[in-house]
């Protein structure tokens, strides 16, 4: 009757598998989820559309965007299929050659408010006292202003010089970035991983880049996409008011503003760059919007996304 | 002697009883992910008779609180209630409309949550609270002032204006959960429903709030059912006891057998893992963990864990048998012998050394802004010894913790590491100091940085602290791994891969890595279960010993000191009341905070000592020097 008792209990040390999506890319994973929800792929669709009218454009344009081929606001015929504009240029070039700046200038002023408003906001939280004092107070002048007339007040100081357009704009970002990267970073600094590399003698500026900074990543995509979105709104603007490229270059902005006296004449020359400005930022917009979403989910305390996921897709939402 | 398993007839019962008195009669729960998912519990039978209150001990993720829920007729979010009677009185209340089912709910069914300070609205005076309930459920009482000052005298709260006219943040954390029970009673219904209602409280409102549950329950006839990790507070409360692992009960019946004779080898490991408050004793935690729903392959779920696992265990679910009063789900349970849960007692003759202590704090006064929380507070630390800081929450233990660190900065005094004095912060302390005083933090879900692997987060030490090549590196963290018995393929993993207690072990590799002189251990192990709790103070007494490190042990729960420290040092209120060797502060307490402590602390009962009434069933068979006979119903 004596019972064998395993000298070594049979213990398997069994590993649940990868329970979420916190990895080392948890950009590119946090992405892919939003690409495979229905909004996330009706937002990159539309966006991708846009943008490859912007940056393939201007290899397929069959006139040259500044030649004066037509009368002034011809109707779309057969070798102009939008007719002309105001100057009697094609509208077709124009169009494919007016967007590609407008990106890369919305993504430079992106690139640039979200990078300096993230580096505000998390050394505001993180180093606290004084250098949050200062940091915060700055940042609610600049919001005291509209972003558009902050722009517009730079420009008017400096010229209306390219550069200064993206810098402008950047710099406008920065303090919305700063507000939502500072309320996270308050959150994460308390995390007891950053006391112990605190304990462990590093450096302020290693911690946030080591610590900090990673867990930061949902946020600051959320932040990203929604600042291309009113980059491109606000250029685009610009442009409208006559602050963008010198006359002869093609803009989507621009051509608006040039051609709205001809609406009656040759409409497409207004509806054309319009719908695709909108087109454009509903795209980022709802594309953000999705990775919000799964932004929320990742963000969660861990053991409860560990939860999640082991309740698998079964759970009704 | 070998006893053949019989074949039960039907669904079965916890213990064998007459089910015709009992209030509460569970047949055949089953919770499900959705409609068609994978089973969170199945098969929970029970009943439980009135003024008789029914424990439901297990780790957390085996489904407790889903079955306490469930006897409200209420599922979380995401499961649905698939199938089983919740009979009370009779009545099947998964059967009732959503409208009936609302009504019972709070007048027949009630329930105390486990945070009182959640359940209460803060907007709401306590008054208007108590009052709230009696309303809603006319005809529950006549008078409701009335009834609003007599139960709330017999929850033990003052029935005064003032106290009905105040908030819950002005209250206590005991008289706020004395008011939500207060509220569980007012309407006098048959089945009260407890969830861990004492976890957040110290030892003392724990013990008064208990006393307040069980004479309720006995004066009121209700029938109980009363959710709780904590063994030793369901030893002293529950009449019987379930035991769930997995989604199911694997062992039910009396609290006085079942707590001396554990059949079931999970519910022996989850006994012989609590440490006692009386005896320092070798704790045996159970490795591994419980598979989780959709992942509960054939064969007994706890077989993996089992060191009693044999073949069959793996491809045979268990069926539930009867041996001796209780319900068993072990294919083997008829021939593990039942054994006293004695356990061997720690092998440590080591006082306390009379060396210059490592680590010395002298009249330390630190504050929270303008807010004082220590008061002249005194410690010695000798070399290779462990020193418990025990105290209440409030107590001050870990802000003199952080202080020690210097992750708190403002104190004044005198704290000496190897004599000479320490820096109030860690910035402004040396690489060297900061090397040899390791820190652990409570919480292993915060303390370990999510975007990191485990070799990642373990090696980081070694770059701040010494200049040593990669390879030196590399292998020094497969090592320190080794030593916690992780091993090598943790190197690549994320801290969402690991459970609590794998978590906990890296970040004490974490701390060992850097080579420390002094440990200190803040709570590390209050967000485990018992289970993983004694795996993870073994490790530390053995790696202590191993490389006789110096440890200062801050903890709520007096029973640990036991096992682990060689001295203590008794908070309250952020001043030394105690300290001295653990067997003399443990032993014999010269101040009345401690001999109160050491009083109210809830305690096992395994053997003699608990109600009369379990003497006579636990004596019964020790008489005997045989295991009891099975009693085979059917």
């Amino acid at each position: 009757m004596a019972v064998n008792i395993p000298a070594t209990p049979a213990v398997s040390r069994a590993t649940p598998p990868a329970a979420s999506g916190i990895r080392r890319h948890q950009w590119a994973s946090m992405l892919w989820a939003a690409v495979r929800t229905q909004r996330g792929a009706i937002g990159l669709a539309l966006t991708c559309v846009v943008g490859l009218v912007a940056v393939v454009g201007p290899l397929l344009i069959p006139h040259s965007p500044d030649a004066l081929v037509t009368t002034e606001f011809a109707r779309p015929s057969g070798s102009f299929p939008l007719g002309s504009d105001f100057l009697g240029r094609d509208l077709l070039s124009r169009v494919l050659d007016g967007g590609w700046l407008l990106l890369v200038m919305a993504i430079a002023a992106t690139v640039i408010g979200v990078a300096g408003g993230a580096m505000a906001g998390m050394s505001a939280a993180y180093l606290r006292g004084h250098t949050d004092g200062i940091i915060m107070r700055t940042v609610d002048v600049i919001l005291s202003f509209p972003q558009l007339v902050f722009a517009l007040l730079l420009l008017a100081l400096l010229g209306p010089k390219l550069w200064l357009i993206v810098l402008a704009v950047g710099i406008s970002h920065a303090p919305q970035v700063a507000r939502v990267v500072r309320s996270a970073t308050l959150d994460i600094s308390e995390r007891d991983y950053v006391k112990v590399a605190e304990l462990q003698g590093m450096r302020p500026a290693r911690i946030m880049a080591k610590e900090v900074l990673p867990n930061l990543i949902a946020p600051l995509m959320v932040e990203a996409g929604l600042r291309l979105t009113y980059s491109i709104v606000i250029i685009a603007g610009l442009a409208f008011l006559g602050f963008g490229q010198p006359p002869p270059a093609a803009n989507w902005g621009t051509m608006i503003n040039e051609n709205r006296i001809g609406l009656s004449l040759n409409p497409w020359a207004v509806i054309i760059p319009a719908v695709l400005i909108a087109l454009l930022t509903i795209g980022t917009n709802t594309f953000t919007d999705a990775i919000a979403r799964v932004a929320i989910g990742v963000e969660r305390r861990p053991e409860e996304a560990a939860l999640i996921s082991d309740l698998g897709t079964g759970v009704a939402e | 002697m070998r006893y053949e398993p019989a074949p039960l007839p039907g669904g079965l019962a916890g213990p064998p009883r007459p089910s015709a008195e009992a209030r509460l009669e569970v047949r055949d729960l089953e919770i499900r992910l959705g409609e068609s998912g994978p089973d969170v519990v199945s098969e929970i039978c029970f009943s439980v008779q009135a003024g008789e209150v029914l424990g439901l001990v297990g780790e957390s993720g085996s489904g407790k609180s889903t079955v306490a829920l469930a006897l409200l007729g209420h599922a979380r979010r995401g499961l649905k209630i698939c199938g089983g009677q919740v009979r009370l009185d009779g009545v099947d209340l998964l059967a009732l409309s959503p409208g009936d089912l609302r009504s019972a709910r709070g007048a027949k069914v009630s329930y105390v949550p486990q945070d009182p300070s959640s359940a209460l609205n803060p907007t709401l005076r306590v008054g208007t609270q108590l009052r709230e309930a009696l309303r809603v459920h006319a005809g529950a009482a006549d008078d409701i002032e009335a009834r609003v000052r007599e139960v709330m005298s017999e929850a033990y709260l003052e029935p005064t204006p003032e106290m009905l006219r105040r908030y819950p943040h002005q209250l206590s954390g005991g008289q706020q959960q004395r008011v939500s029970i207060a509220m569980a009673f007012a309407c006098r219904p048959s089945l009260i429903v407890l969830d861990e209602p004492t976890t957040g409280l110290d030892v003392s409102t724990q013990r008064h709030v208990l006393e307040t549950v069980r004479s309720l329950c006995q004066s009121y006839g209700v029938a109980a059912v009363y959710v709780s990790h904590d063994l030793a507070v369901v030893s002293g409360l529950a009449a019987s006891v379930a035991v769930m692992y997995a989604g199911r009960i694997i062992e039910i019946g009396p609290t006085a057998r079942l707590f001396c004779e554990p059949l079931h080898p999970y519910s022996r490991g989850l006994i012989s893992a609590v440490p006692s408050p009386e005896r320092a004793e070798v704790l045996t935690g159970i490795d591994g963990q419980q598979p989780r729903p959709g992942r509960r392959g054939a064969g007994c779920s706890f077989a993996s864990r089992c060191s009693f696992a044999a073949a069959d265990c793996r491809s045979h679910t268990p069926e539930p048998v009867v041996i001796n009063g209780r319900t068993v789900r072990c294919l083997r349970a008829w021939e593990i012998r039942p054994e006293s849960a004695a356990r061997p007692a720690v092998a440590d003759g080591r006082a306390a050394r009379l060396a210059a202590p490592i680590m010395s704090v002298r009249d330390v006064c630190a504050s929270y802004g303008q807010t004082p929380v220590l008061f002249d507070v005194a410690l010695d630390v000798p070399p290779e010894s462990c020193v418990a800081v025990v105290g209440e929450s409030g107590s001050g233990k870990t802000t003199l913790a952080r202080c020690i660190a210097g992750l708190h900065s403002n104190w004044t005094g005198e704290i000496t590491f190897r004599g000479a004095p320490l820096a109030s912060g860690s910035r402004r302390r040396s690489k060297d100091v900061l090397q040899r005083v390791q820190y652990i933090f409570q919480n292993p879900y915060t303390s370990l940085n999510p975007r990191k692997t485990i070799g990642q987060t373990v090696a980081q030490p070694l770059e701040q602290f010494l200049d040593i090549s990669f390879k030196e590196r590399s292998s020094r963290v497969v090592q320190v791994l080794e030593d916690v018995s992780l091993g090598g393929d943790f190197l690549s993993r994320y801290p969402d891969q690991l459970s609590g207690g794998e978590r906990q072990r890296v970040a004490i590799a974490r701390a060992l890595v850097a080579e420390p002189d002094l440990l200190i251990c803040d709570e590390v192990t209050s967000s485990l279960d018992v289970s993983v709790q004694a795996i993870i103070v073994e490790l530390l007494r053995r790696i202590q010993r191993e490389r006789q490190l110096a440890m200062i042990f801050i903890t709520h729960n007096l029973a640990l000191v036991r096992s682990i420290a060689q001295a203590a040092v008794v908070l309250r209120d952020g001043a030394v009341v105690e300290s001295g060797p653990v067997g003399q502060v443990l032993e014999r307490p010269a101040d009345a905070y401690t001999i109160r402590l050491m009083e109210d602390v809830p305690k096992l009962r395994t053997g003699p000592g608990g109600p009369a009434g379990w003497d006579t069933l636990a004596g019964r068979h020790r008489a005997d020097g045989s295991p009891a006979q099975p009693d085979i119903v059917g």
